[in-house]
């Protein structure tokens, strides 16, 4: 029994059904959460039928896009139209097999690293898979035998060429002080306090909001959002995309997002570390800030106005007490702690993405091409530069 | 494990690189090239030359073949149309073929046919030994390289600017 725990095969196969779980569910709800950050941001309320809150519109999303009618257009290109979005899917998952989590965790008799993969080429391979994600926008342009669609596909596998380079340019500066390319090295190089963060300690800001700003072009998010642009393209690449084929497109989108932000933890904030060390209490933080908001949320259930936030309120307030509480058994502390940390952080840079979205309106595509390949590009090289020299004095 | 992996990635390469011929639409062509150079990266892997299969996945099929498929898409190139062939070619390309694929097999293994390639045994593919052979080795060549990037960029552009004027 113990081999059959010990095996390679095993655990990684439970590895991965558990962070697939989780990733699918992560997607659902992200979709839910910027609907309603962009809501409040609008002053309005959001979804708010389907459950407390709107809580269960993700899952009610599921179920329609499930049963709507799967339509193939009789003037696509079948093959290419079929794979795009297959293609979309896949690669922006598969980045997600390299991220780490955390640090190792010991489950019973199993000791694992809270990451389905190490690989010593993590960072490039993240960028290779990246760089392949653009054939499944590429082509669902093109296979769409549409004006739109294609004006769509060419305008993101032109965008993603340009951003990928000061992408790059800004995840090298980082990679040079801590001296390595496994992602998990990265995060152990930074350890010991936000001071050591590569963000802070490496003085690596001009490289992070360079990383940030490529980060939404990449993930064709607002203000790069032309490959979808609603006035001028109906939808963009995917405007002949219909039911779980246009679910896919979303769910890559989702996807890249939430691995552009993991990587940005990754490379600049520190990973799973926390802000600053244990020794000085940091460990306190994560179990008072959900009893802040659970004492929040039962005194708002005390007083609320709706009828159902009378039970829905104080019942979440609970569950939040709960969660403070887990937060103090020293036996989860080793694993929850950094995932705690880890999903802060990369929560955090995903807000700003949703932010941005609500506040930002969209650039003209010569503004897009100008900003990175007569700024942003030098930027980064100069950045880089500059870094590099500094790496080289002090190693001296 | 090792020796099926490579027959199924060399057979997908091999198949990938007919398609690029055989394909009368240049976007399958372009894509069926794709196909190879994922394939050639994961046979790289296998011989444990990581960088470069990343290297091989991040230029040649992420940047190189994504600028080919929109210069195609942008041009929007129909598919080819059959010309008749002459009764020669058809004649005469069949033996010719098979005469250049066995003279190209006898040379490579009469040059490399004592060596025995050791799945996962190269040494010196991880970014440090490569970074190094480049930087001091290599210097010449790899400073040379970039100076031919340098003057086919602006090769480009002054060909390209005469258009524009």
């Amino acid at each position: 029994m113990d081999a059959l725990f010990d095996s390679f095969i095993f655990v990684t196969i439970v590895k991965a059904l558990v962070i697939f779980a989780v990733l699918m569910t992560t997607l659902a709800y992200l979709q839910w959460v910027e609907r309603k950050v962009i809501a409040h941001v609008q002053v309005r309320p959001g979804p708010y039928r389907v459950g407390p809150h709107g809580l269960l519109q993700p899952l009610a999303d599921v179920v329609k896009l499930i049963t709507k009618e799967d339509l193939v257009p009789p003037y696509v290109n079948k093959v290419f139209y079929l794979m795009a979005p297959f293609l979309a899917i896949t690669m922006a998952l598969l980045s997600i097999s390299v991220i780490p989590f955390g640090p190792a965790i010991q489950i019973g008799p199993v000791r694992t690293w809270m990451q389905m993969t190490d690989l010593n080429i993590g960072v490039l391979f993240i960028l290779a898979v990246s760089s392949m994600g653009v054939y499944g926008i590429a082509l669902a342009g093109w296979a769409s035998n549409n004006k739109y669609s294609l004006l769509g596909g060419l305008r993101s596998s032109a965008q993603m060429i340009s951003y990928e380079l000061p992408m790059s340019l800004a995840i090298a500066a980082p990679l040079l002080i801590s001296n390595t390319l496994s992602l998990r090295e990265l995060v152990e190089s930074q350890t010991g306090g936000f001071w050591h963060w590569n963000l802070v300690g490496g003085a690596q800001v001009i490289s992070f909001f360079i990383f940030i700003i490529a980060a939404f072009a990449e993930t064709n998010r607002v203000p790069f959002d032309l490959p979808e642009a609603e006035n001028e393209l109906v939808a963009g690449f995917h405007t002949e995309y219909s039911s779980m084929k246009f679910a896919a497109f979303f769910m890559a989108e989702y996807a890249n997002m939430i691995t552009v932000s993991a990587m940005a933890v990754l490379l600049f904030l520190g990973g799973w570390d926390a802000p600053w060390p244990s020794e000085y209490g940091s460990s306190f933080l994560p179990p008072l800030i959900f009893l802040f908001f659970g004492l929040v949320l039962l005194y708002h259930g005390k007083q609320a106005v709706r009828k159902w936030d009378k039970i829905t309120f104080p019942a979440f307030g609970a569950i939040f007490l709960v969660i403070a509480l887990i937060f103090l058994i020293p036996m989860v502390q080793g694993w929850l702690l950094p995932l705690f940390w880890f999903l802060a952080k990369t929560g955090a840079i995903l807000f700003v993405f949703i932010w941005i979205r609500a506040t930002l309106p969209r650039f003209r595509y010569d503004q897009l091409m100008s900003f990175t390949w007569k700024f942003l590009f030098p930027v980064a090289m100069l950045n880089l530069l500059v870094t590099a020299l500094v790496v080289a004095l002090r190693t001296k | 494990m090792d020796v099926i992996l490579f027959l199924v990635f060399a057979l997908i390469a091999v198949v990938a690189a007919i398609n690029v011929v055989v394909q009368t639409h240049p976007i399958s062509s372009a894509l069926s090239l794709v196909g190879v150079m994922g394939s050639l990266a994961v046979l790289y892997l296998l011989l444990g030359a990581e960088f470069i299969a990343a290297a091989q996945v991040i230029v040649y099929a992420g940047a190189v073949m994504v600028l080919f498929v929109f210069v195609i898409m942008l041009l929007n190139a129909g598919a080819e149309s059959k010309k008749g062939r002459s009764y020669m070619v058809q004649l005469l390309g069949v033996p010719l073929l098979i005469a250049f694929l066995g003279l190209a097999a006898f040379f490579v293994q009469s040059m490399y046919g004592k060596e025995t390639v050791v799945f996962g045994g190269f040494q010196g593919g991880s970014p440090r030994d490569i970074g190094k052979a480049l930087f001091t080795t290599y210097l010449l060549p790899f400073e040379v390289t970039s100076l031919l990037i340098l003057i086919a960029i602006v090769g480009a552009i002054v060909l390209a600017r005469k258009e524009i004027d």
